[in-house]
């Protein structure tokens, strides 16, 4: 699946913050300078007041939520200050879902990054027709969380799935995949990988791509063998492609909603449970606004947390 | 290229080899999906993979007893609309960033940054309130107006107006233009390129929307096709699987051809947006 | 479509000082080049004259009327940038057309001047093609095109030719230079290139730490140059510029360097310490024998038509000297080293002694 930056989410761009503006650079058209505020008004208006209301207020609102105890419409009743945020941490359901987050989230990333710089690795040899295999390779960037639920809720299915089906050819035990707390996890993990891994695909195989040949030219002639070369020269000559997909899909774990619904709603028994699904359910099947309101924030602070050090850390790389 | 060359015959067929594996890999679900869709469902319950009584039965059942065609052209409309939006206001925006001068700019641009790190997932319960103080629950509208507009695209298009010669803004100086005109019929048509990538993402994270859509629609007449299939899904028809299959399989195919032909805009837009 | 600078002056910021008493005035239908060394502020200078940059201090007129508060297109003049600034989008006839369209031209009018501007830079063929699809050369001509469509007298050029190789650098300068007599346009001119401006110009200005060297037609700023600055500025190779003395007993004798070389003037040396310019064309060389020498060579290149020699007197001053045809000499061969009577004395600050002020800023 296409990660969505393009919804608010956290995929940011490089931007390097010494790029000043044209205007400040050039002192070109300094005439219209002075009426450049009225510009700038209508100019940024319109995303101004959509960001306001629709990322910033509810930011705010939530904060603001989240020191209460709210009513089954959501009014604020009685401030309690951050008891809503003690309680969370102190319930072992909830750290529960963290840690069930926490290692779905890890999973995915180290997987999907796994296989995503093999299927790079193999794709970026020099064979004739690679760019089909390249292609193909990438064809997970088109399919949706619901698409992806629906293929892989048949090959899980306990009666009459494709797994089912092979482990009885093989006569292996069969595994009740969605309904087996053990496994559900995998399931999801297995799910949420393959729905990752053209995007991954994509932007590993563009990072190799652009490692100068002469490079591995001057290294094959020193007799390093294809293994050596990935290991001393790719993989180091793209760690800052690495930290960035890692970053992205560590983050977009984080935020997961779509296949824990259509696969498991959260359960076994929780099993599957993560931090936005709970928000979810906490707010729109229990009412427990406030509470959902905590963890909310919790999930903002986690996820800023992440977006900074991936600020930080491009900052610095594209600066030198 | 004389790498080419160089590489043996054995090993050249062990590279095929192990990329038609992968392929199996990456494709399986793709294709056991794609076949199970050809199937008479009591062929998959039996578990009968491997029948022979091919056609097109589930994908006529399916455009005929489901509102896929509905829930498609609900995507289609949301997915337009969002990407028409997103590219207008973050072009207006990033070009208030780069090309305006004016008190509070660098304020702004941190409060830009700073949203990008608010996921919207965190935001759903005073946004839905918002909308449905707004009356807007259960329309186009509510699955349209958050996203008209976002700070990654405003990023994403500033990076590449930064790029632009100084000497353009100076020479429409000098010819007279105005801040629309500039904006309009140098600044637009000279990112074009960056547009077009933006507009991919825009259309592909609209059309990807799951749990807002979910919260905000409840009926077919206004729920996107990932919504619609969750409910498909839900729905009587569950163990219709051919069927269910045929729904997907629906669903992904003009995705994939968007992709692939739109693939070149989508390298580059990412690696814009990631490391140079 | 005069231009006159007065005293004009630019500060970036404090610590960034460009221009300082910038005084200038252009005629009409005068072909003014701007020269200096990289970083002096011409493109600085002929931006606040296009009204891109604001103006510190001091007064452009554009025909009498002060324009220093006046936007870029209320002052109706052109430019041509260093890098074109075509627009990649468009065809080369729709870059020609932009500016016309924009100051809202009628339809047939945009079509005439547009045709006429291709045809006068010989792109007509080209019109339907985008920029990336020509040379740098033909880039060039869609940009003077440009200029050229534009119903403005002034036209203004940042190094317009310093993007294109050696031959074609001088195939243009010939189409530039005729274009600009045919149109009659006001053209004021940025290069840092000597030859350049020696070749096209009504005018120079001459800009060098943060202040007008000299203006004054390409004769006058090399004959006549008013300090070492201008005068090492143009011609290749450099003027020769030593110490001299005015010799103690015959206030009419000239010595350069150490007792190198004795000159009798037909008038008195002008200061007792000066330093003299001699062109290197001026300077004769003999072979002498080491008790007659003044100098040995060092080195010489032969360029086809002449040669330079290039010797270091027993002063220990190097010079320069350009020689018809081709002379061998061996290295360190002793040679004798003598002045013409082509002589420019430069006090100790590097004036020109004996300047008249007409001489010295004439425009
Ligand atoms: N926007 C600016 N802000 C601060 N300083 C500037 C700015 N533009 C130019 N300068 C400085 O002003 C001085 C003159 O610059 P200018 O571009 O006019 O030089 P130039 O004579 O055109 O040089 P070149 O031949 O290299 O083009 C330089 O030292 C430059 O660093
Ligand atoms: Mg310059």
């Amino acid at each position: 699946m296409l990660k969505s930056p393009a919804t608010h989410s956290s995929t940011a761009p490089v931007t390097s913050d010494k790029a000043k503006s044209k205007a400040e650079r050039s002192e070109s058209g300094f005439w219209l300078n002075a009426k450049d505020k009225y510009y700038a008004w209508i100019f940024l208006g319109p995303s101004l007041l959509i960001l306001g209301v629709f990322i910033f207020y509810p930011m705010f609102r939530t904060l603001y939520l989240s020191l209460f105890l709210t009513n089954t419409v959501g009014k604020p009743t009685v401030f309690v200050g951050l008891s809503n945020y003690i309680n969370l941490l102190t319930s072992a359901d909830y750290l529960s879902s963290l840690g069930v987050t926490m290692v779905y989230v890890l999973a995915v990333t180290v997987i999907t990054i796994a296989l995503g710089l093999i299927l790079a690795n193999y794709a970026s040899k020099q064979l004739a027709g690679i760019g089909i295999f390249r292609t193909l390779f990438s064809a997970t960037m088109g399919v949706s969380v619901s698409v992806a639920a629906i293929f892989w809720l048949f090959i899980f299915n306990p009666s009459t799935g494709f797994l089912a089906l092979v482990s009885n050819w093989l006569h292996l035990p069969q595994i009740n995949w969605l309904t087996d707390p053990g496994w559900a996890m995998l399931a999801v993990i297995i799910t949420t990988v393959w729905m990752n891994l053209g995007f991954t695909f994509l932007i590993l195989l563009g990072a190799m791509q652009s490692v100068p040949t002469t490079l591995y030219e001057a290294a094959s002639i020193e007799g390093a063998t294809p293994r050596y070369q990935l290991f001393h020269i790719t993989i180091p000559m793209i760690s800052p492609t690495l930290f960035f997909v890692s970053i992205i899909t560590l983050i977009e774990g984080f935020k997961s909603f779509g296949l824990i619904d259509l696969m498991t709603k959260g359960g076994p028994t929780n099993a599957t449970n993560m931090l936005v699904y709970r928000i979810y359910k906490d707010a729109f099947y229990s009412g427990n606004y406030a509470q959902a309101s905590a963890e909310s924030l919790i999930l903002t602070v986690i996820i800023a947390i992440f977006t900074l050090i991936q600020f930080k850390v491009l900052e610095k790389r594209v600066n030198y | 290229m004389e790498m080419v060359a160089k590489q043996k015959l054995p090993q050249k067929i062990l590279n095929y080899v192990l990329l038609i594996i992968l392929t199996a890999v990456v494709l399986g679900p793709f294709l056991i999906g794609l076949w199970t869709s050809l199937l008479p469902t009591m062929d998959i319950a039996k578990g009968n993979f491997l029948s022979l009584h091919i056609s097109l039965t589930n994908y006529v059942d399916a455009f005929q007893k489901t509102p896929i065609l509905q829930y498609l052209g609900n995507s289609l409309w949301i997915s337009t609309l969002t990407t028409i939006a997103q590219l207008i206001f973050c072009s207006m925006s990033a070009y208030a960033f780069v090309f305006l001068r004016f008190r509070g700019r660098k304020v702004l641009f941190i409060l830009f940054l700073a949203t990008m790190m608010l996921p919207f997932e965190a935001e759903i319960i005073p946004n839905f309130m918002t909308v449905k103080a707004m009356g807007l629950l259960n329309t186009y509208s509510a699955m349209i107006v958050p996203f008209l507009t976002s700070a990654f695209g405003t990023f994403m298009l500033r990076q590449s107006f930064l790029q632009m010669p100084d000497e353009l803004k100076e020479a429409a100086d000098i010819e007279g233009l105005g801040h629309f005109q500039f904006y309009w019929k140098i600044v637009m048509p000279y990112n074009r390129i960056s547009l077009i990538t933006l507009g991919a993402y825009g259309f592909l994270g609209a059309w990807n929307q799951y749990l807002w859509p979910m919260l905000t629609t409840f009926s077919n007449a206004f729920r996107p096709v990932q919504n619609g299939l969750r409910q498909l899904q839900s729905e009587e028809t569950f163990n219709d699987w051919g069927m269910i299959q045929a729904t997907a399989a629906i669903v992904v195919i003009p995705t994939l051809i968007v992709l692939f032909v739109g693939q070149h805009y989508f390298k580059s837009g990412m690696n814009e947006g990631a490391v140079k | 479509m005069s231009i006159s600078l007065r005293n004009v002056r630019k500060d970036y910021d404090q610590q960034t000082k460009v221009l300082e008493k910038v005084s200038a005035e252009v005629q009409t239908g005068e072909f003014f080049v701007i020269v200096g060394p990289s970083g002096c502020g011409k493109s600085t200078l002929l931006r606040m004259i296009a009204g891109l940059t604001p103006i510190t201090d001091g007064e452009v007129r554009i025909n009498d009327r002060v324009v220093n508060e006046l936007p870029p297109k209320a002052r109706k003049l052109t430019m041509v940038f260093q890098n074109y600034a075509l627009y990649p989008f468009l065809s080369v006839w729709d870059n020609v057309a932009f500016g016309l369209k924009a100051r809202k031209l009628s339809q047939s009018d945009v079509q005439n001047r547009v045709n006429n501007a291709l045809k006068m830079v010989n792109l007509t063929d080209f019109k339907n093609r985008k920029p990336r699809e020509l040379s740098g050369g033909q880039r060039q001509r869609v940009a003077l095109a440009r200029a050229v469509a534009s119903d403005a007298d002034i036209c203004l050029m940042d190094e317009p030719l310093s993007n294109l190789d050696a031959q074609l650098r001088i195939r243009m300068r010939q189409e530039i230079y005729n274009l600009q007599r045919k149109l009659g346009l006001t053209l004021i001119y940025v290069t840092h290139d000597q030859v350049e401006a020696m070749t096209m110009a009504d005018h120079i200005m001459v800009l060098n730490d943060q202040h007008v060297q000299q203006i004054g037609t390409p004769a006058e700023i090399y004959q006549h140059p008013a300090n070492e600055f201008v005068a090492q500025f143009f011609g290749t190779p450099q003027i020769n510029i030593l110490p001299a003395k005015r010799s103690a007993e015959n206030s009419h004798l000239l010595t350069v360097g150490s007792n190198d070389m004795q000159v009798a003037l037909n008038e008195e040396v002008p200061a007792d310490q000066l330093r003299i310019g001699v062109r290197p064309d001026e300077l004769t060389i003999s072979r002498a024998d080491s008790v007659d020498s003044n100098a040995v060579v060092k080195n010489t290149e032969f360029l086809g038509n002449e040669t330079i020699v290039y010797a270091t007197l027993n002063s220990g001053d190097n010079v320069r000297a350009v020689l018809p045809g081709q002379v061998n000499f061996r290295g360190y061969e002793p040679i004798k080293v003598q002045v013409g009577s082509h002589l420019l004395f430069f006090n100790n600050d590097g004036e020109r002694i004996g300047l008249t002020k007409e001489e010295a800023v004439h425009a």
